[in-house]
């Protein structure tokens, strides 16, 4: 019997959209299903009771809640394609980590550059910039952060290269200038199909936080 | 050759409770090096130069760091005895999302519970007790929360039980009045060696938080 799959999540969310990449990786056809943040529908609410947060996969009925916790799911059970954790203990323990480390990190850091007053605005960019650059030194001469394939890590950070651009916008900073092998890395990371099909258009994203920050009274 | 196993911890660290529990479940031997976290060791610096913090596991001198990605490591290469996670996918993810969840609660919840007074006070306790309701529902009748054996969740709680008299004393209420499912869980888990050998004693920590309280000049 197949397997039904369906995925709610929000077109501009970095962490939903590091499950359709997965989903992309193992080629996987699932149903996805646009949430309304502001207004949450009875399945969500259902399906994540505890967080009422996207991305949520449904496996055959059956919840998951938590991207890297999802992308983990999805490595393992489809687990004769594309694996994007290594087999090796002491590699999956770093890989973790660093997946660890974005998720700690970038959302807040980003937050402080588009939606905060100035000052926490420069804050926010150098800690961006601290934070690429070592990241830029975990991914070193290595095409992705997997190694010689796709990985894990890169699962977990490249949904936010679409959000590079409004960073920049609102920061008024280059981040090519400043870390251009990262930027080297999401541009490889687009070439990929899983990628490019799954991630948002940068412009639209920019769009969409002018719109939120309208509504949060910051423009 | 026979591992070379060193946890860089802290005694009174809920974190480093976790790595104990999960060492001596699996029944490994291991140097303990007791950290001083106001003056960091060049070791430990150089171990976790990210965070900077413990516990770190060095394994034949590779470091592992953050403590659930320690325990997933343990649990990983000594497959063999006492699994902490279960083999099924969809159950590890819940493993995993009610350790990531106790994770980004329970610590902070805690420790406002210790540094704050009045009002403030009241409020923490009460979404204190909410939370550890919530996951006495998800323990349910079972013994563990791995259910008929001692698991991922259980290592990644059960470390907290060791501050209950602390956060119950100089929060002036009794989490046993509201949670009793959950206290006799915290009991049935001390009845393990591998528990009742890693915590620390709740005298002592209740005269660590104390400490903490002074220095933060609450008392």
């Amino acid at each position: 019997m197949a397997d039904e799959i369906v995925l709610l999540s929000t077109w501009p969310s970095m962490f939903g959209n590091r499950v359709r990449v997965a989903l992309a990786e193992k080629g996987l056809k699932y149903e996805y299903k646009e949430e309304d943040l502001w207004n949450k529908s009875p399945l969500l609410l259902m399906m994540n009771p505890v967080h009422k947060k996207i991305p949520v996969l449904i496996h055959n009925g059956k919840p998951i809640s938590e991207s890297m916790i999802i992308v983990e799911y999805i490595d393992e059970v489809w687990n004769h394609k594309s694996p994007l954790l290594p087999t090796d203990p002491y590699q999956r323990a770093q890989a973790r980590f660093w997946a660890d480390y974005v998720d700690k990190k970038l959302y807040d850091i980003g937050k402080k550059i588009i939606w905060s007053t100035k000052g926490e605005q420069e804050t926010g960019k150098k800690e961006l910039i601290e934070c690429l650059k070592l990241l830029e030194g975990e991914l070193g001469d290595n095409p992705y952060f997997g190694g010689e394939n796709f990985g894990f890590v890169d699962v977990s950070l490249v949904t936010f290269s679409c959000w590079f651009h409004t960073y920049e916008s609102y920061g008024n900073f280059s981040i090519e200038t400043e870390c251009p092998k990262l930027v080297a890395w999401t541009k490889r990371c687009l070439e990929k199909e899983s990628v490019s099909s799954s991630l948002a258009d940068p412009h639209k994203i920019h769009d969409f936080a002018s719109g939120v920050r309208k509504r949060l009274g910051i423009e | 050759m026979a591992d070379e196993i060193i946890l860089l911890d802290f005694l009174p660290s809920i974190f480093g409770m976790r790595i104990r529990v999960a060492l001596a479940e699996k029944g490994l031997k291991y140097e303990y090096r007791e950290q001083d976290l106001w003056n960091k060791s060049p070791l430990l610096l150089e171990m976790n130069p990210v965070h900077k913090k413990i516990p770190v596991l060095i394994h034949n001198g590779k470091p592992i760091c953050e403590s659930t990605i320690i325990v997933q490591y343990i649990d990983e290469v000594w497959k063999d005895k006492s699994p902490l996670l279960p083999a099924d996918p969809y159950e590890r993810a819940q493993a995993r999302f009610w350790a990531d969840y106790i994770d980004k609660k329970l610590y902070d919840l805690g420790k406002k519970i210790t540094l704050t007074k009045g009002e403030e006070q009241d409020t923490r306790k009460r979404e204190f007790l909410e939370f550890l309701k919530l996951l006495e529902g998800e323990l349910g009748d079972k013994p563990f929360f791995g259910g008929e054996n001692f698991g991922f969740v259980d290592v990644s709680l059960v470390a907290f039980s060791s501050r209950f008299y602390a956060y119950e004393s100089f929060g002036n209420f009794s989490i046993e009045a509201e949670c009793p499912k959950l206290i006799a869980w915290t009991k049935r888990c001390m009845e393990r060696e591998s528990v009742s050998s890693s915590l620390l004693d709740p005298q002592k920590v209740h005269d660590f938080v104390a400490g903490m309280r002074r220095r933060y000049g609450v008392e």
